[in-house]
């Protein structure tokens, strides 16, 4: 033990300081922030670009559209055709891909250190570039629509998912789904495309994350050199929400083709505003990793190892968002159980928890996994990059991230108590359970539908 | 503009070639306990990733169901540690444990802070789970609950239903036909001592694979290998498994469902691990719908007519010829416009081959990218895994641009036309369109 001990304080100590030797910054005149991580491990380096701009920002009516133009910037320049993105980045050795979110979308190239020119030059000329045309659009949504049906329409829990998003959200754009409502997929054209592309593709809001075998002063040569001539735009104001207080507890079902009932409690939980002075965030990161954070953890070992109620359970809370957040308990009813079962033990362990608090072993554990987390991630140049472009992205800065983790291990067992009395109750909470329906039952009707990849 | 950029990547193909790749320096040896290691030292990270590998897939069960749960019940309970102890002393020290399954291999790994007093930790209970599982009665009766009731959750879900009837439909009798995780029927029928048995028969030393990646010495990973070995249970000889028939009847089966897109999938035995062919099938399955964006099915079905989200072939190399599987889904309104569209595609390329300037670009691709298939220690501890466990050159590695290289057109098109019959493959459509889904639950046509 004490040698573990040790180890966590070197790691403390160092930790900070090793993450600013190896990460570089610059701004570039026309407002691109770019960020060097150098990871000399292997031949390798990854692109990523990263626009504040996701599905948070989109108007009633407009649903899926930043969902779709990231479909769209595969389709072509002026001075690359269609298609050609990717050939050129496939015969470079490359991988490539995109994604999208409430908060951003981003853009990808995994490649051998030798061919970044070339990843730049065709991102950057695809930041202000993009030939937008009614033909490829109507194409494309066709298969934004498919991507749809598949991984929502067709998918009972991600129907779930989606529907209790809707009720929990009451004002926050949070309600929507990323990928879009199916009717506003069916009633969106390429000028909404167009508008959303000249609204925020602009070098001021977006962020380039370099890693892997480079070195910092050569990559932001190269950034200057390809992204350095594209004009910085006006942006549009950003709106503010805040989400109205929940005044009561929310109920609803989904019935959908399924064998198994599902659950999900999910209750409103701040994030992270000021890492260096919050500190609710990060206990409600612990309370995570206490309740679910390895199989011992308290709702496996109770509910599925012990009581049997549930055949599997799980827990989501995100401390790092542009927007609100979600504490969120999920159960699936054992056999002969009800949804209703499930909400009671469930119930159980957070009045337990309220009533007795985490024990200083469950702390430790907790924060032994988020130490060795950090070693472990050194072995993903990609997952680094990722991080980096989420901090940016969200408004916390990179730099924020050796700060997150001192305060997570200066988090208390009493803090974990609070936070949990303080938000895991009823007037926060909105309860959604699926509900299975026979697959002979033939309910041919139209259902409607978070990151949705290329 | 176009020769221009032909010029330039071949300017580009000619300098990767070039470029000397540090492949990872794999060590070998076999350990006293008569297993196989493989062990790639390295620095870079505290860290250590250890993965231990035996023959005892779902493809040995005799009772559908008895492989992956011995596999599974590995960590529930080993010597005087409970599943709960088991759990705990990893996350005590934020070890990893973890395993994976399939229907040739039974693996279980582990990633530890390399550090001495977690990586003894957490070798100690690997070595406990691996070497002396207590298989508890209690722990049975509920894991077969609740697999029983995940089976039954899959049989609603059009993939998995796809999937299982597709298995079948390529393999009829042939273990591969059986579900990894089991059937129902079987499932419930587990007993105890199927498990004991199952363990004690495929859970040798002699037919283990270890795999080592990280920072230990090479003294350090011989004594790892033998802890994790030495107590294994002794058993003679290999068991063999019949031999897969190649020659599929045509088979189209259509499944009902209500789900709003039909999940299409089509395919044969296709190769095994040791083929000859592996190389020209691999390059060749780029070409056809391995490529990501730029696969011959993608730009057919997706780019060129938004008819799928998600389209791809692909070969599963397993000991004996796995599946050759091509798949996509699309609202059942165009499934069968989907699939005459993949049909054609399928018999085009296996009739005339890839062009030249495809297979250069596939090259392109395969070697200009070989780099990322080997940049982090859980990529390496995968290889080493593989090429231990499928008694792969211990150059594989070295040797995979240069083979790549060699492929020709003739090679490719050969190759598919031994391997691939369009006329002889199995169809199977879930949730397949309303007027020619009468027969729900799948007859043959």
């Amino acid at each position: 033990m004490r040698i573990y001990l040790f180890f966590v304080a070197m790691l403390l100590a160092s930790g900070q300081h090793i993450a600013q030797a190896e990460v570089f910054e610059r701004t570039l005149a026309n407002g691109l922030k770019v960020i060097v991580k150098e990871d000399h491990r292997a031949p390798v380096v990854v692109q990523q670009i990263w626009y504040r701009a996701g599905s948070m920002d989109e108007r009633t009516g407009k649903t899926g559209i930043a969902h779709v133009l990231e479909h769209l910037m595969f389709k072509g320049t002026r001075k690359v055709p269609a298609g050609e993105f990717s050939r050129q980045i496939a015969a470079a050795g490359g991988r490539e891909n995109a994604f999208t979110s409430y908060d951003y979308t981003a853009y990808f190239q995994q490649l051998h250190k030798s061919r970044l020119p070339l990843a730049m030059k065709l991102e950057a000329d695809r930041m202000h570039n993009l030939n937008l045309s009614a033909g490829e659009f109507a194409k494309e949504v066709r298969v934004v629509m498919e991507e749809r049906r598949m991984r929502t329409d067709d998918q009972p829990q991600a129907l779930l998912q989606e529907k209790m998003m809707a009720v929990a959200y009451q004002e926050h754009p949070y309600q929507n789904p990323v990928i879009g409502w199916m009717s506003d997929l069916e009633s969106l054209d390429v000028t909404d495309a167009a508008a959303w592309y000249r609204q925020w593709y602009a070098p001021n809001n977006a962020t380039l994350v370099i890693a892997g075998d480079v070195k910092a002063s050569e990559v932001f040569a190269l950034a200057q050199r390809h992204y350095g001539g594209i004009a910085r735009r006006v942006l549009p104001p950003r709106r503010n929400f805040t989400e109205p207080v929940q005044l009561g507890i929310k109920r609803m079902v989904v019935k959908a083709p399924a064998e198994l009932p599902q659950l999900v409690m999910s209750y409103h939980t701040p994030v992270l505003q000021q890492p260096e002075q919050d500190w609710q965030p990060y206990a409600l990161e612990i309370l995570a990793g206490v309740l679910d954070g390895n199989e011992s953890a308290r709702l496996n070992k109770h509910l599925v190892r012990e009581q049997q109620v549930a055949s599997s359970v799980g827990v989501g809370y995100d401390s790092a968002s542009r927007g609100p957040s979600l504490f969120t308990l999920q159960a699936t009813p054992s056999t002969g159980k009800t949804a209703g079962d499930a909400e009671t033990a469930l119930r159980q362990e957070i009045a337990l928890l309220i009533k007795e608090g985490v024990s200083a072993e469950e702390l430790k554990r907790v924060k032994a996994q988020v130490m060795a987390g950090e070693v472990y991630k050194l072995d993903s140049v990609f997952y680094q990059a990722m991080q980096i472009g989420q901090m940016e992205s969200i408004g916390l800065g990179h730099k924020s991230l050796p700060v997150m983790l001192e305060k997570l291990q200066a988090v208390t067992a009493e803090q974990v108590r609070e936070v949990a009395q303080a938000y895991l109750k009823d007037d926060n909470l909105t309860v959604a359970v699926l509900d299975p329906q026979p697959l002979s039952g033939k309910s041919s009707h139209k259902v409607e539908g978070a990151v949705h990849v290329r | 503009m176009f020769v221009k950029a032909e010029l330039i990547c071949v300017a580009a193909l000619c300098c990767l070639t070039n470029l000397a790749l540090a492949t990872p320096h794999i060590q070998n040896w076999q350990s006293a306990s008569g297993a196989k290691v493989l062990f790639v030292e390295n620095h870079d990270i505290p860290m250590l990733d250890v993965a231990v590998s035996v023959p005892a897939g779902s493809s040995f069960d005799a009772k559908s169901g008895v492989a992956g749960m011995t596999h599974h019940l590995l960590d529930k309970g080993a010597a005087g540690l409970s599943e709960d102890d088991i759990s705990r002393g990893m996350a005590d020290i934020g070890a990893q444990f973890g395993g994976s399954f399939d229907q040739d291999r039974a693996s279980v790994s582990l990633r530890t802070l390399s550090s001495v007093a977690e990586r003894n930790q957490a070798l100690n209970i690997m070595a406990q789970a691996l070497q002396q599982p207590a298989f508890p009665e209690a722990v049975l009766i509920r894991e077969k609950v609740r697999l029983i009731s995940a089976l039954k959750e899959a049989e609603t879900q059009p993939e998995s239903i796809a999937d299982k009837a597709f298995q079948k439909a390529v393999y009829g009798a042939h273990p591969y036909a059986l579900p990894v995780s089991g059937e129902i029927v079987s499932v419930e029928k587990i007993t105890l001592q199927d498990l004991r048995d199952f363990y004690a028969a495929h859970y040798n030393a002699s037919r283990a694979v270890v795999a080592i990646m990280g920072d230990v010495t090479r003294a350090q990973a011989e004594a790892i290998a033998e802890q994790l070995t030495a107590q294994l249970p002794v058993s003679d000889g290999r068991i063999a498994l019949p031999a897969v028939t190649m020659q599929i009847p045509a088979i189209e089966q259509r499944i009902a469902h209500p789900a709003s897109q039909s999940h299409i999938l089509i395919g044969a035995p296709g190769m095994s691990r040791s083929d000859p062919d592996y190389f020209p099938l691999y390059v060749g399955n780029y070409i056809l719908g391995g490529g990501g964006f730029v696969s011959r099915l993608m730009n057919e079905v997706r780019e060129k007519r938004g008819l799928a989200y998600s389209v791809y072939s692909y070969f599963m190399p397993l000991k004996q010829p796995g599946a050759f599987q091509i798949g996509l889904q699309t609202k059942k309104e165009q499934a069968d416009e989907a699939l005459k569209l993949v049909r054609n595609t399928l018999t085009e390329f296996i009739a005339q081959g890839p062009t030249e300037k495809e297979l250069r670009a596939a090259r392109q691709n395969l070697v200009g990218g070989f780099a990322l298939r080997i940049d982090s220690n859980r990529k390496i501890l995968d290889y080493l895994s593989v090429i231990g466990f499928y008694d792969l050159p211990l150059t594989y590695l070295d040797d995979f641009t240069a083979r790549v290289e060699r492929v020709t057109v003739a090679q490719i098109r050969d190759a598919f036309s031994r391997h691939i019959h369009p006329q002889a493959m199995a169809t199977v459509i879930v949730g397949a369109p309303e007027a020619q889904a009468e027969n729900a639950g799948g007859k043959n046509q």
